[in-house]
Protein backbone atom coordinates (compact mmCIF):
# COMPACT_ATOMS: atom_id res chain seq x y z
CA UNK A 1 0.00 0.00 0.00
CA UNK A 2 1.04 3.58 -0.53
CA UNK A 3 -0.17 6.41 1.39
CA UNK A 4 -1.18 8.90 -1.00
CA UNK A 5 -2.47 12.44 0.31
CA UNK A 6 -3.02 10.23 4.31
CA UNK A 7 -5.23 7.28 2.36
CA UNK A 8 -3.76 3.81 1.73
CA UNK A 9 -4.31 2.59 -1.75
CA UNK A 10 -2.86 0.19 -4.16
CA UNK A 11 -0.42 1.47 -6.21
CA UNK A 12 2.86 0.53 -5.95
CA UNK A 13 4.59 -0.24 -8.90
CA UNK A 14 2.69 2.00 -10.74
CA UNK A 15 4.65 5.16 -11.98
CA UNK A 16 3.95 8.54 -9.98
CA UNK A 17 2.72 9.63 -12.97
CA UNK A 18 0.23 6.86 -14.32
CA UNK A 19 -1.36 7.32 -10.83
CA UNK A 20 -1.76 10.86 -11.32
CA UNK A 21 -3.95 10.25 -14.27
CA UNK A 22 -5.87 6.90 -13.62
CA UNK A 23 -6.98 8.77 -10.04
CA UNK A 24 -7.82 11.98 -12.12
CA UNK A 25 -5.49 14.72 -11.34
CA UNK A 26 -5.13 17.34 -13.44
CA UNK A 27 -1.20 16.42 -13.97
CA UNK A 28 -0.17 20.03 -15.03
CA UNK A 29 -2.05 21.95 -12.42
CA UNK A 30 -0.38 19.21 -9.22
CA UNK A 31 3.06 19.22 -7.21
CA UNK A 32 3.76 16.21 -5.68
CA UNK A 33 6.41 15.03 -3.25
CA UNK A 34 7.34 11.50 -2.06
CA UNK A 35 8.60 10.83 1.04
CA UNK A 36 9.37 14.42 1.73
CA UNK A 37 11.17 15.11 -1.28
CA UNK A 38 9.59 17.34 -4.53
CA UNK A 39 9.65 15.33 -7.51
CA UNK A 40 10.57 17.25 -10.85
CA UNK A 41 7.47 17.74 -12.96
CA UNK A 42 9.99 15.62 -15.33
CA UNK A 43 10.35 13.00 -13.48
CA UNK A 44 6.66 11.94 -12.72
CA UNK A 45 6.70 9.73 -15.42
CA UNK A 46 9.86 7.25 -14.04
CA UNK A 47 9.53 7.77 -10.31
CA UNK A 48 7.96 3.75 -9.00
CA UNK A 49 5.74 3.68 -6.39
CA UNK A 50 7.27 2.03 -3.86
CA UNK A 51 5.30 0.13 -1.01
CA UNK A 52 5.18 2.14 2.26
CA UNK A 53 5.73 5.30 -0.07
CA UNK A 54 4.25 8.69 1.42
CA UNK A 55 2.74 10.60 -1.22
CA UNK A 56 1.35 14.19 -1.04
CA UNK A 57 -0.04 15.32 -4.12
CA UNK A 58 -0.82 18.93 -4.03
CA UNK A 59 -2.32 22.28 -5.91
CA UNK A 60 -3.19 25.92 -5.40
CA UNK A 61 -6.71 26.96 -4.21
CA UNK A 62 -8.13 30.21 -3.25
CA UNK A 63 -6.10 31.53 -0.30
CA UNK A 64 -5.13 34.96 1.49
CA UNK B 1 6.16 60.96 -11.83
CA UNK B 2 6.98 56.87 -12.34
CA UNK B 3 6.15 55.70 -8.77
CA UNK B 4 6.61 51.86 -8.71
CA UNK B 5 6.33 49.31 -6.11
CA UNK B 6 9.62 47.42 -6.17
CA UNK B 7 9.67 44.04 -4.72
CA UNK B 8 12.91 41.97 -4.52
CA UNK B 9 13.39 43.64 -8.16
CA UNK B 10 10.43 43.16 -9.50
CA UNK B 11 8.58 46.80 -10.35
CA UNK B 12 4.35 46.67 -10.55
CA UNK B 13 2.36 49.71 -10.75
CA UNK B 14 -0.16 48.65 -8.57
CA UNK B 15 -0.05 48.47 -4.63
CA UNK B 16 -2.83 46.58 -4.43
CA UNK B 17 -2.10 42.75 -3.33
CA UNK B 18 -5.70 41.10 -3.63
CA UNK B 19 -6.38 37.23 -1.63
CA UNK B 20 -7.74 35.11 -3.45
CA UNK B 21 -9.60 33.06 -0.99
CA UNK B 22 -13.25 32.79 0.19
CA UNK B 23 -14.54 33.68 -3.69
CA UNK B 24 -16.30 31.86 -6.33
CA UNK B 25 -13.59 30.91 -9.01
CA UNK B 26 -15.75 33.21 -11.52
CA UNK B 27 -15.63 36.11 -9.77
CA UNK B 28 -12.08 36.27 -8.82
CA UNK B 29 -10.84 37.33 -12.29
CA UNK B 30 -13.10 40.18 -12.14
CA UNK B 31 -11.62 41.62 -8.88
CA UNK B 32 -8.65 41.31 -10.08
CA UNK B 33 -9.26 42.95 -13.13
CA UNK B 34 -11.71 45.65 -11.06
CA UNK B 35 -8.88 45.89 -8.44
CA UNK B 36 -6.16 46.30 -11.21
CA UNK B 37 -3.81 43.97 -8.90
CA UNK B 38 -1.24 42.64 -10.05
CA UNK B 39 -0.06 40.52 -7.29
CA UNK B 40 -2.57 37.82 -6.26
CA UNK B 41 -2.00 35.29 -3.28
CA UNK B 42 -3.06 31.66 -3.67
CA UNK B 43 -2.52 28.78 -0.93
CA UNK B 44 -1.08 25.15 -1.44
CA UNK B 45 -3.44 21.98 -0.28
CA UNK B 46 -3.58 18.41 -0.95
CA UNK B 47 -5.49 18.38 -4.32
CA UNK B 48 -9.05 16.73 -5.32
CA UNK B 49 -9.74 14.84 -7.80
CA UNK B 50 -13.39 15.68 -7.56
CA UNK B 51 -12.79 19.36 -8.22
CA UNK B 52 -12.69 20.19 -12.22
CA UNK B 53 -12.00 23.59 -11.74
CA UNK B 54 -8.14 25.00 -11.09
CA UNK B 55 -8.02 28.52 -10.00
CA UNK B 56 -4.73 28.99 -12.13
CA UNK B 57 -6.82 28.86 -14.93
CA UNK B 58 -8.96 31.82 -13.37
CA UNK B 59 -5.90 33.94 -13.03
CA UNK B 60 -5.55 36.62 -15.85
CA UNK B 61 -2.53 36.55 -17.26
CA UNK B 62 0.69 38.42 -16.35
CA UNK B 63 -0.28 38.86 -12.68
CA UNK B 64 2.54 37.67 -10.33
CA UNK B 65 1.54 34.94 -8.12
CA UNK B 66 1.98 34.63 -4.32
CA UNK B 67 1.71 31.98 -2.56
CA UNK B 68 1.56 31.70 0.86
CA UNK B 69 2.79 29.31 3.77
CA UNK B 70 -0.79 29.14 5.09
CA UNK B 71 -0.93 25.74 7.10
CA UNK B 72 2.65 25.90 8.69
CA UNK B 73 3.06 25.90 12.23
CA UNK B 74 6.97 26.31 12.16
CA UNK B 75 9.50 27.44 10.05
CA UNK B 76 10.81 23.98 8.97
CA UNK B 77 6.87 23.61 7.06
CA UNK B 78 6.60 27.08 5.86
CA UNK B 79 10.43 26.25 4.11
CA UNK B 80 8.47 22.78 2.99
CA UNK B 81 4.94 24.88 1.53
CA UNK B 82 7.46 27.26 -0.53
CA UNK B 83 9.52 24.89 -1.66
CA UNK B 84 6.66 23.08 -2.97
CA UNK B 85 4.38 25.85 -4.19
CA UNK B 86 7.88 27.04 -5.99
CA UNK B 87 8.01 23.76 -7.74
CA UNK B 88 4.82 24.88 -9.66
CA UNK B 89 6.39 26.60 -11.67
CA UNK B 90 4.87 29.63 -10.55
CA UNK B 91 7.67 31.93 -9.42
CA UNK B 92 9.74 32.63 -6.24
CA UNK B 93 7.61 34.92 -5.11
CA UNK B 94 6.22 33.75 -0.94
CA UNK B 95 4.31 34.99 1.46
CA UNK B 96 5.66 33.65 4.66
CA UNK B 97 2.58 33.07 7.16
CA UNK B 98 2.89 30.81 10.34
CA UNK B 99 0.51 30.24 12.75
CA UNK B 100 -0.33 27.78 15.16
CA UNK B 101 -3.65 29.62 16.86
CA UNK B 102 -7.06 29.24 14.99
CA UNK B 103 -9.04 31.92 17.03
CA UNK B 104 -6.84 34.84 17.10
CA UNK B 105 -4.77 33.47 14.05
CA UNK B 106 -1.25 35.52 14.76
CA UNK B 107 1.56 35.27 12.99
CA UNK B 108 4.77 33.52 15.14
CA UNK B 109 7.06 36.19 14.50
CA UNK B 110 10.29 34.03 15.67
CA UNK B 111 9.02 30.90 13.28
CA UNK B 112 8.81 33.68 10.67
CA UNK B 113 12.62 35.21 10.54
CA UNK B 114 13.89 31.30 10.81
CA UNK B 115 12.29 30.74 7.71
CA UNK B 116 12.58 34.05 5.91
CA UNK B 117 16.21 33.78 6.35
CA UNK B 118 16.29 29.76 4.97
CA UNK B 119 14.16 31.08 1.45
CA UNK B 120 15.77 34.52 1.08
CA UNK B 121 19.12 32.05 1.06
CA UNK B 122 17.17 30.03 -1.65
CA UNK B 123 16.34 32.87 -3.99
CA UNK B 124 12.81 33.23 -2.77
CA UNK B 125 11.26 36.82 -2.88
CA UNK B 126 10.18 36.47 0.77
CA UNK B 127 7.19 38.76 1.79
CA UNK B 128 6.86 37.73 5.43
CA UNK B 129 3.31 38.13 7.12
CA UNK B 130 4.16 39.57 10.72
CA UNK B 131 3.11 41.01 14.18
CA UNK B 132 3.71 44.64 13.92
CA UNK B 133 6.99 44.81 16.25
CA UNK B 134 9.47 46.55 15.17
CA UNK B 135 12.95 44.42 16.80
CA UNK B 136 11.29 41.57 14.11
CA UNK B 137 11.07 43.97 11.42
CA UNK B 138 14.99 44.57 11.50
CA UNK B 139 15.77 40.98 11.94
CA UNK B 140 13.41 40.04 9.00
CA UNK B 141 15.31 42.63 6.93
CA UNK B 142 18.57 41.42 8.23
CA UNK B 143 17.03 37.71 7.04
CA UNK B 144 16.67 39.16 3.79
CA UNK B 145 13.01 39.94 3.23
CA UNK B 146 11.79 42.20 0.16
CA UNK B 147 9.07 43.60 2.23
CA UNK B 148 7.67 43.31 5.68
CA UNK B 149 3.76 42.35 5.87
CA UNK B 150 2.62 43.49 9.77
CA UNK B 151 -1.35 42.81 10.22
CA UNK B 152 -3.87 45.78 10.74
CA UNK B 153 -5.86 42.83 12.77
CA UNK B 154 -7.06 39.67 13.23
CA UNK B 155 -6.86 37.89 9.69
CA UNK B 156 -10.55 38.24 8.27
CA UNK B 157 -11.69 40.56 11.02
CA UNK B 158 -12.57 43.17 8.70
CA UNK B 159 -11.45 45.67 12.14
CA UNK B 160 -9.16 47.87 10.31
CA UNK B 161 -6.08 50.19 11.75
CA UNK B 162 -5.91 48.29 15.27
CA UNK B 163 -2.20 48.81 15.08
CA UNK B 164 -1.53 51.64 13.21
CA UNK B 165 0.76 53.37 15.68
CA UNK B 166 3.20 50.14 15.13
CA UNK B 167 2.69 50.28 11.72
CA UNK B 168 3.81 53.65 11.55
CA UNK B 169 6.82 52.70 13.65
CA UNK B 170 7.29 50.30 10.97
CA UNK B 171 7.08 52.93 8.31
CA UNK B 172 9.44 55.62 9.78
CA UNK B 173 12.02 53.05 10.60
CA UNK B 174 12.33 49.92 8.42
CA UNK B 175 13.66 50.86 4.96
CA UNK B 176 11.77 48.07 3.11
CA UNK B 177 8.42 48.45 1.81
CA UNK B 178 5.82 47.71 4.67
CA UNK B 179 2.93 46.25 3.16
CA UNK B 180 -0.47 46.22 5.18
CA UNK B 181 -2.24 42.47 5.64
CA UNK B 182 -4.86 41.03 7.44
CA UNK B 183 -7.73 43.23 9.36
CA UNK B 184 -8.27 45.82 6.26
CA UNK B 185 -12.12 45.88 6.07
CA UNK B 186 -13.05 48.81 3.81
CA UNK B 187 -11.36 51.11 1.62
CA UNK B 188 -11.53 54.18 4.13
CA UNK B 189 -9.46 52.03 6.08
CA UNK B 190 -6.63 50.78 3.13
CA UNK B 191 -6.51 54.93 2.17
CA UNK B 192 -5.66 55.48 5.72
CA UNK B 193 -2.90 53.43 5.67
CA UNK B 194 -1.51 54.56 2.35
CA UNK B 195 -1.83 57.61 3.94
CA UNK B 196 0.48 57.08 6.72
CA UNK B 197 3.05 55.54 3.78
CA UNK B 198 2.23 52.05 3.56
CA UNK B 199 3.74 50.90 0.63
CA UNK B 200 0.54 48.56 -0.36
CA UNK B 201 -2.10 47.05 1.02
CA UNK B 202 -2.96 43.41 0.85
CA UNK B 203 -6.77 42.54 1.43
CA UNK B 204 -9.30 39.55 0.83
CA UNK B 205 -11.97 38.89 2.86
CA UNK B 206 -13.00 42.52 2.62
CA UNK B 207 -13.13 42.19 -1.16
CA UNK B 208 -14.46 38.34 -1.00
CA UNK B 209 -17.49 39.24 1.05
CA UNK B 210 -18.93 42.07 -0.33
CA UNK B 211 -22.45 42.42 -1.67
CA UNK B 212 -20.66 43.28 -5.01
CA UNK B 213 -17.37 41.73 -4.73
CA UNK B 214 -15.60 43.15 -8.01
CA UNK B 215 -17.37 46.69 -7.28
CA UNK B 216 -15.38 46.73 -3.91
CA UNK B 217 -12.20 45.59 -5.69
CA UNK B 218 -12.78 48.82 -7.50
CA UNK B 219 -13.35 50.69 -4.53
CA UNK B 220 -10.25 49.40 -3.15
CA UNK B 221 -8.05 50.65 -6.21
CA UNK B 222 -9.52 53.97 -5.90
CA UNK B 223 -8.76 54.46 -1.91
CA UNK B 224 -5.43 53.12 -2.29
CA UNK B 225 -4.23 55.16 -4.77
CA UNK B 226 -5.60 58.23 -3.38
CA UNK B 227 -4.05 57.08 -0.05
CA UNK B 228 -0.69 57.26 -2.25
CA UNK B 229 -1.16 60.06 -3.60
CA UNK B 230 -2.12 61.72 -0.98
CA UNK B 231 1.36 60.41 1.25
CA UNK B 232 3.90 61.37 -1.82
CA UNK B 233 1.79 65.06 -1.96
CA UNK B 234 2.65 65.72 1.60
CA UNK B 235 -0.62 66.52 3.81
CA UNK B 236 -1.12 69.85 5.51
CA UNK B 237 -0.86 70.00 9.91
CA UNK B 238 -2.85 69.26 12.06
CA UNK B 239 -3.46 71.86 14.52
CA UNK B 240 -3.20 71.03 18.25
CA UNK B 241 -5.77 73.53 19.05
CA UNK B 242 -8.52 76.42 17.31
CA UNK B 243 -9.10 76.56 13.90
CA UNK B 244 -7.17 78.67 10.75
CA UNK B 245 -10.10 80.52 8.12
CA UNK B 246 -9.48 79.80 5.09
CA UNK B 247 -11.34 82.56 3.68
CA UNK B 248 -9.99 85.65 3.90
CA UNK B 249 -10.33 87.69 7.50
CA UNK B 250 -10.31 91.13 6.10
CA UNK B 251 -12.81 93.26 3.98
CA UNK B 252 -16.00 91.49 5.83
CA UNK B 253 -19.63 93.26 4.32
CA UNK B 254 -21.02 95.11 7.23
Amino acid sequence: MVAINGEKVQAQGKTIGQYIEEAGYNKDRVVVEINMEIIPKDKLDTIILNEGDSVEILNFVGGG
Amino acid sequence: MEDKLILGGHEFNSRFILGSGKYNMNLIKAAVEQGGAEIITLALRRANTQESENILDFMPKGVTLLPNTSGARNADEAVRIARLSRAMGCGDFVKVEIMHDAKYLLPDNYETIKATEILAKEGFVVLPYMYPDLNVARDLQNAGAAAVMPLASPIGSNKGLTTKEFIRILIDEIDLPIIVDAGIGKPSQACEAMEMGAAAIMANTAIATAGDVPAMAGAFKKAIEAGRTAYLTGMGPVLTRGGSASDPLTGFLR
